[in-house]
């Protein structure tokens, strides 16, 4: 049942593929507009990749969220995925899953080559992957709570952003933390377990806290 | 089978309805009339467990809905204003996911008898969005034959369809309440139909 | 013989009306003269610091409404899963009162914290784990204030704002760690900033009976404000009418 959603929704995004490419070209775009608006100096960039990158990860996920569970909303299907036997737990983090999959993962594999215009040596590359593969699901994990909590109403995106960006502030330290630490050459490690544990605590709580929200918008 | 005590819905600061009473048995018909914005959807909603009640319960075989979520979910089908339905993909697409999600696993043939069913042969490869209004909702209607289950809720199902698929929906209610299923429909059209009970539950404003 | 009160009809916001009504100047006025007192004991009786020299005394307005900002922040988030939870009006309507205060003291508490930061450190703004997090903290009211505000039902927005209000809740603690973690990185060998002067007791009393007038006016002032959201809610009814007359 849980395959049913993650099919369905790749299948959908395959079907509007300008929609879920725009998301990857913002965040490149926007990481690109930094050194525009700090001046080329190595150093300077160097030392400020880690939080740029990060925070257009931040901003660029923000954008998708609006998408998760709008569609449904608007179409019916939603009402139809709360009414199914299906514990809504799997049903959210079958969405959450398919979100990921579908406007996180490209960002992340597309980091490393953004890095590069930061100057940073592969062994940060390598730590700026590792953190946003670990980092970006919960920020899909905790952000569709954001876009459970919205459904329907005006000042869609912004309203999403106000709510969820003070939530994302941990995931944001401990991850841009890691990248940082690599660039100083100290051990990352200590952020990675962090970041971990974040990840285990938004599986385990994020969506039922959206569940509940659904059910809340749908009344 | 289902029984409903005393229920009251508020919308917003308006007061829908109270102390509504009733109870559908195997085989019955419920028509729910009103004018608009009488509180139809919302007491529909509220009886599939979309909706929380102001007062009062919904018992599905004795017990209260809200005890037995999911179990009442296997036994219920709600149609809605909308199709439900995703517009990118195809209506056996469509068709076999919303099954799928449900536990029943439908395969491609199955599929497009059932589409065939509902007169959309030839159609049911074409995107949803592709469709006429009177065509989307007869798709949303294949959903109701994919598995027998004992409670239909429909929202004015009638409404985008033409003389012909009128018909054919009464016919494939009548076979659902000869077979001992349940419907709560909220129509404003005649039903001439031959079913166990027939009760008609008019919501004024 | 004792009468026994049942407090059970206090839940209902009719019934609350008048009672919060008759609460609110026991708490009024003390908060005034508390005020009163521990502004007089803080800027006048205190000791002058000599770290810092008299422009410390400024914590005695930063430090109470950074603690009510928190405390108030932990409230708002029980009432509001009571509301959630058992469908009670008054207590959802009880958060939304909360928030609005809550709000107000942790801008008040930045703020002072800016007018602190200035002469003892030399900049308007100090990005150290208590500033940031009280911050974050202000971020989480405007969210909650921006969702209630931006969802017309009022049921469903009493119940997302309890659902994001106990997820806030859950999270500040994390926040809080991660901030400091960020702090303790970046700071290096600099001087913890924004460090209370060690208490002399005049001190300590005077940010007692500051907190303690913090109290009464949020309780009197988030009471009226209830009353308010009681008769916009509930201009319907017949007593509504009556009592705005």
């Amino acid at each position: 049942m849980f395959r049913w959603i993650v099919a369905r929704d790749l299948k959908l995004a395959w079907r509007s593929r300008a929609d879920v490419l725009s998301t990857l070209f913002f965040f490149v775009i926007v990481v690109s507009l930094f050194p525009l608006g700090i001046g080329p100096e190595i150093q300077l960039l160097r030392s400020v990749a880690p939080g740029v990158v990060w925070v257009a990860a931040l901003l660029a996920s923000m954008l998708s969220l609006g998408r998760v569970f709008a569609n449904d909303y608007h179409d019916g299907t939603l009402e139809q995925l709360l009414l199914t036997p299906q514990p809504l737990y799997l049903v959210v983090l079958g969405k959450v899953l398919a979100q990921w999959l579908v406007s996180e993962l490209p960002l992340v594999i597309i980091a490393p080559l953004l890095g590069v215009q930061f100057d940073l040596p592969p062994s940060t590359l390598f730590v700026l992957f590792l953190s946003l593969l670990i980092g970006t699901p919960v920020l899909s994990l905790i952000g569709s709570i954001g876009a459970a909590l919205t459904l329907g109403l005006r000042g869609g995106g912004v309203l999403i952003a106000i709510l969820i960006l003070p939530l994302y502030i941990p995931v944001l330290i401990f991850g841009a933390g890691a990248v940082d630490a690599s660039i100083i050459s100290a051990n990352p490690q200590s952020h990675f377990f962090l970041l971990g544990a974040l990840l285990s605590l938004s599986l385990v709580f994020a969506p039922l806290a959206t569940a509940a929200a659904l059910r809340i918008s749908l009344e | 089978m289902l029984e409903v005590t005393n229920l009251g819905c508020v919308r917003g600061s308006r007061r829908l309805f109270r102390d509504l009473n009733f109870s559908v048995s195997p085989g019955s018909l419920v028509q729910l009339q009103g004018p608009n914005g009488s509180g139809k959807t919302s007491l529909l909603r509220i009886i599939c467990g979309l909706a929380t009640p102001a007062e009062g319960k919904v018992y599905w075989r004795g017990e209260n809905i809200r005890a037995i979520n999911e179990e009442y979910f296997t036994s219920v089908r709600y149609v809605g204003h909308r199709n439900g339905a995703k517009e990118e993909l195809t209506s056996v697409e469509n068709l076999r996911i919303s099954s799928g999600l449900e536990g029943v696993a439908v395969s491609d043939r199955q599929a497009r008898a059932i589409l065939d069913r509902v007169g959309l042969a030839g159609r049911e490869d074409l995107p949803v969005r592709l469709l006429s209004e009177g065509q989307k909702r007869r798709s949303a209607l294949a959903r109701l034959l994919t598995c027998r289950t004992t409670l239909w809720l429909l929202d004015e199902v009638l409404t985008s369809l033409d003389t012909a698929a009128v018909q054919l929906m009464k016919s494939i209610l009548e076979d659902h309440l000869g077979e001992g299923g349940m419907a709560v429909i909220a129509t404003h059209q005649e039903l001439n139909i031959s079913a166990g009970s027939f009760q008609r539950l008019e919501l004024s404003s | 013989m004792s009468r026994k009160i049942n407090w059970y009809k206090y839940a209902s916001p009719a019934a609350f009306y008048p009672l919060a009504g008759r609460i609110i100047p026991w708490f009024a006025f003390p908060a005034a003269v508390l005020f009163a007192i521990g502004l007089y004991v803080g800027f006048f009786v205190a000791p002058t610091d000599f770290q810092q020299g008299d422009a410390y005394r400024i914590i005695f307005i930063h430090v109470p409404a950074a603690w009510m900002g928190m405390f108030l922040y932990v409230l708002l988030a029980f009432y509001a899963g009571i509301g959630w939870a058992f469908n009670a009006r008054l207590s959802s309507m009880m958060a939304s009162s909360l928030s609005i205060t809550g709000a107000l003291f942790t801008f008040l508490s930045l703020v002072t914290g800016s007018l602190w930061g200035k002469p003892t450190w030399g900049t308007w703004w100090v990005w150290d784990a208590r500033m940031t997090s009280t911050l974050i903290l202000l971020f989480l009211y405007i969210g909650f204030i921006s969702l209630q505000s931006a969802i017309e039902d009022t049921r469903r927005a009493d119940h997302a704002g309890a659902v994001l209000a106990l997820v806030g809740v859950i999270n500040v603690p994390i926040i809080y760690f991660s901030v400091q973690w960020w702090n303790t990185l970046h700071q290096g060998a600099t001087i913890r900033i924004l460090n209370k002067p060690s208490m002399a007791p005049p001190m300590l009393a005077a940010m007692l009976i500051m907190l303690a007038a913090c109290w009464f006016y949020s309780v009197a002032v988030v009471l009226a404000r209830l009353r308010c959201i009681i008769l916009e809610r509930e201009q319907r009814a017949a007593w509504a009418a009556e009592a705005t007359i």
